[in-house]
């Protein structure tokens, strides 16, 4: 099973057609896609050479711009600034993600079995924060944090005692995590719930016959069959992880001395270009975090993929 | 995780499989007939809670004025109810620039969201119902691009859009968001299973163009699928800030998202007047269109989801 290829392109190809409609078919083919294809290769594909070519170049107030080939790529791998904000996603995606997948996860197993009352409400409810954009849902979360009128203001003052400021600086990215999680596990979970659904009764019957336990069902029926649910799912929230962006910099209002410039990659991109105009070396560190994502979503699906003994 | 179905019919110790109990008995896994579970329901209402919370939370304060806010406990509602004056507070202030971003919201949402549904409806049906060189080659472009983070597209195509003087329009916002990458993986299985080649070759047969095929035959059939697609897109841009971040400084032009964090800034600046009921209130108008939006076509997103979820 791959992710990329529906069963019709994968499996049995469809008997060729006579020849003669062959050529005319594929003209109308392209007919179809061209309208994707051309927005896509100037919303996509145009920016990202653009990005490789000033990444290989560099601006100064004297002397213009001149080619420095792989000087500004040098720069970022001896930046301490690169490496804390790499550092800072990787730490978050190591916990955040097994967390986030782990309760869609369960949840989802939970809603199928079955044995929830209720079920289409939870299903329903969980999946709701995905709804909301991720300002409305930082500011939420953000104002909740807050001592001044959040609730865990409201906590502390209630039993007297003090919580740590969840807006700390070393708090502040599990609290990200947090805000993040909420936001994603509904949507995970009905991924997880959709695939779980089209399973064959089947084998559960079968299962039955043999005497197979709950846990024994879920272990040997359930997760084989939505490995290709969970490996795009751990793909796309590794990806996220890697896109830090919006709760971090909505939050810099909030908990301005916990939140640097470069606090993540994409806040380090960010500022650099628009505050500091180093549109080169912004681009280059780019490019860096697009290899690296790349990289690791390659390697996860030919893990995820394998076919275990 | 061993991967081995269990097929054979044998229970695990080698002894036939026994037969059915009559009911009544406590059968540990039935699944046509599964015994709810108190405690199960109850675990799961944690997460249940977790997800609502916040939601209750905001829902509560917007009810509540700048004062009440700092003097109330935050999950109860404060002495006078103040929502209605907060609403009319929130599409009044500063000359109703609320409603201006509202607006401008839903221009974004209507034309990119439309847009891309339509270019990846188009584009998924040639990649289900069609053969055609380079078809595998597509797909993988598109897959890989996707890994690029926003961000690594999001400063070069500001360049190219300001040099083409593209900034500070709606377009600027609106020409990203036609593509969906997601929607058009989504639209290609989903086409690949409703559309049955019979149906093509005899409308082909009949002598009909293949637009006429599309609009009249395949359309129909791809309703649910559209629908999905649509409302992820919608979703994506009506949630987008990233992208209008870059692209847009002038208020006037700001969806719903930058406004909100705009008000929310305001506190923090010199001499700015602190509007947190209004941020509040408007945050809750903000996610009440897209709530509504999936409860009403839940219907549509489920069974879309279930066949874009991957298949053997």
């Amino acid at each position: 099973m791959t992710t990329l290829s529906p069963p019709s392109v994968a499996g049995r190809p469809a008997a060729p057609p006579p020849k003669a409609s062959r050529s005319r078919r594929s003209w109308v083919g392209w007919g179809f896609l061209a309208p994707f294809m051309i927005v896509f290769v100037v919303v996509f594909l145009a920016p990202i050479a653009y990005s490789i070519y000033l990444s290989l170049f560099r601006e100064q107030m004297v002397g213009g711009t001149s080619f420095v080939g792989l000087e500004n790529y040098q720069r970022a791998f001896e930046d301490p600034k690169f490496w804390e904000a790499l550092g800072r996603v990787t730490l978050f995606l190591l916990i955040q993600v097994p967390i986030m997948l782990g309760i869609a996860l369960l949840v989802a197993l939970a809603i199928d079995s079955g044995r929830l009352y209720g079920k289409n409400f939870f299903r329903i409810a969980i999946f709701m924060p995905y709804a909301v954009p991720a300002v409305v849902a930082t500011l939420m979360w953000g104002f909740i944090y807050g001592n001044r009128f959040g609730l865990v203001g409201n906590i502390n003052d209630t039993f007297g005692i003090s919580l740590p400021n969840p807006l700390s600086p070393d708090l502040v990215l599990a609290s990200i995590g947090n805000i993040v999680t909420w936001e994603f596990v509904g949507y995970n979970m009905l991924i997880f719930y959709a695939a779980l659904r089209v399973i064959p009764h089947s084998l559960y019957e079968a299962a039955e016959i043999d005497g197979a336990g709950q846990l024994r069902v879920i272990t040997a029926i359930k997760l084989p069959a939505i490995r290709g649910a969970l490996v795009i799912a751990t793909i796309f929230s590794i990806i996220g992880s890697f896109q830090l962006f919006n709760e971090p910099s909505i939050l810099q209002n909030l908990a301005p001395n916990a939140i640097t410039t470069y606090f993540t990659p994409n806040l380090f991109t960010y500022s650099l270009s628009f505050s500091g105009q180093q549109h080169n070396y912004a681009a280059t560190v780019a490019i860096l975090m697009g290899l690296l994502t790349m990289v690791i979503a390659y390697v996860v699906q030919l893990r995820g993929m394998r076919k275990e003994a | 995780m061993a991967a081995t179905t269990t097929t054979t019919r044998r229970s695990a110790n080698g002894r036939p499989a026994p037969r059915l109990r009559s009911r009544g008995r406590r059968r540990p896994n039935s699944v046509s007939r599964p015994r709810r579970s108190t405690l199960l329901t109850v675990l799961t209402g944690l997460v249940l809670v977790y997800s609502l919370v916040p939601l209750v939370w905001l829902a509560i304060n917007a009810t509540k004025t700048q004062a009440g806010l700092f003097d109330s406990f935050g999950l109860w509602f404060d002495g006078d109810f103040a929502l209605w004056g907060n609403i009319s507070d929130t599409l009044t202030y500063d000359d109703g620039v609320f409603v201006r971003w509202l607006l401008n919201t839903l221009l974004y949402v209507v034309v990119g969201a439309g847009g891309a549904t339509f270019l990846a409806v188009l584009g998924g049906y040639a990649l289900a119902k069609f053969q055609f060189p380079g078809k595998r080659a597509v797909f993988a472009v598109v897959i890989g691009a996707v890994a690029v983070p926003g961000t690594a597209l999001a400063v070069p195509t500001f360049l190219m859009f300001s040099e083409m003087g593209l900034t500070n329009t709606p377009w600027a916002v609106i020409i990203p968001s036609l593509i969906s990458p997601f929607g058009l993986y989504l639209m290609w299985v989903f086409a690949a299973d409703a559309i049955p080649v019979e149906l093509l070759e005899a409308a082909r047969i009949d002598g009909a163009s293949e637009l006429r095929t599309f609009f009249r035959v395949s359309l129909p059939m791809l309703a649910p699928g559209i629908v999905t697609v649509l409302l992820f897109t919608m979703v994506a841009t009506w949630n987008n800030y990233f992208l209008p971040l870059i692209m847009i400084k002038d208020p006037d032009w700001y969806p719903l998202t930058l406004g909100l964090n705009a008000w929310n800034a305001q506190a923090s600046t010199a001499g700015g007047e602190a509007i947190f009921h209004l941020v509040i209130t408007g945050s809750l108008l903000t996610i009440l269109p897209l709530v509504v939006a999936f409860l009403l076509l839940q219907r549509y997103w489920q069974s879309g989801l279930a066949a874009g979820s991957v298949k053997e």
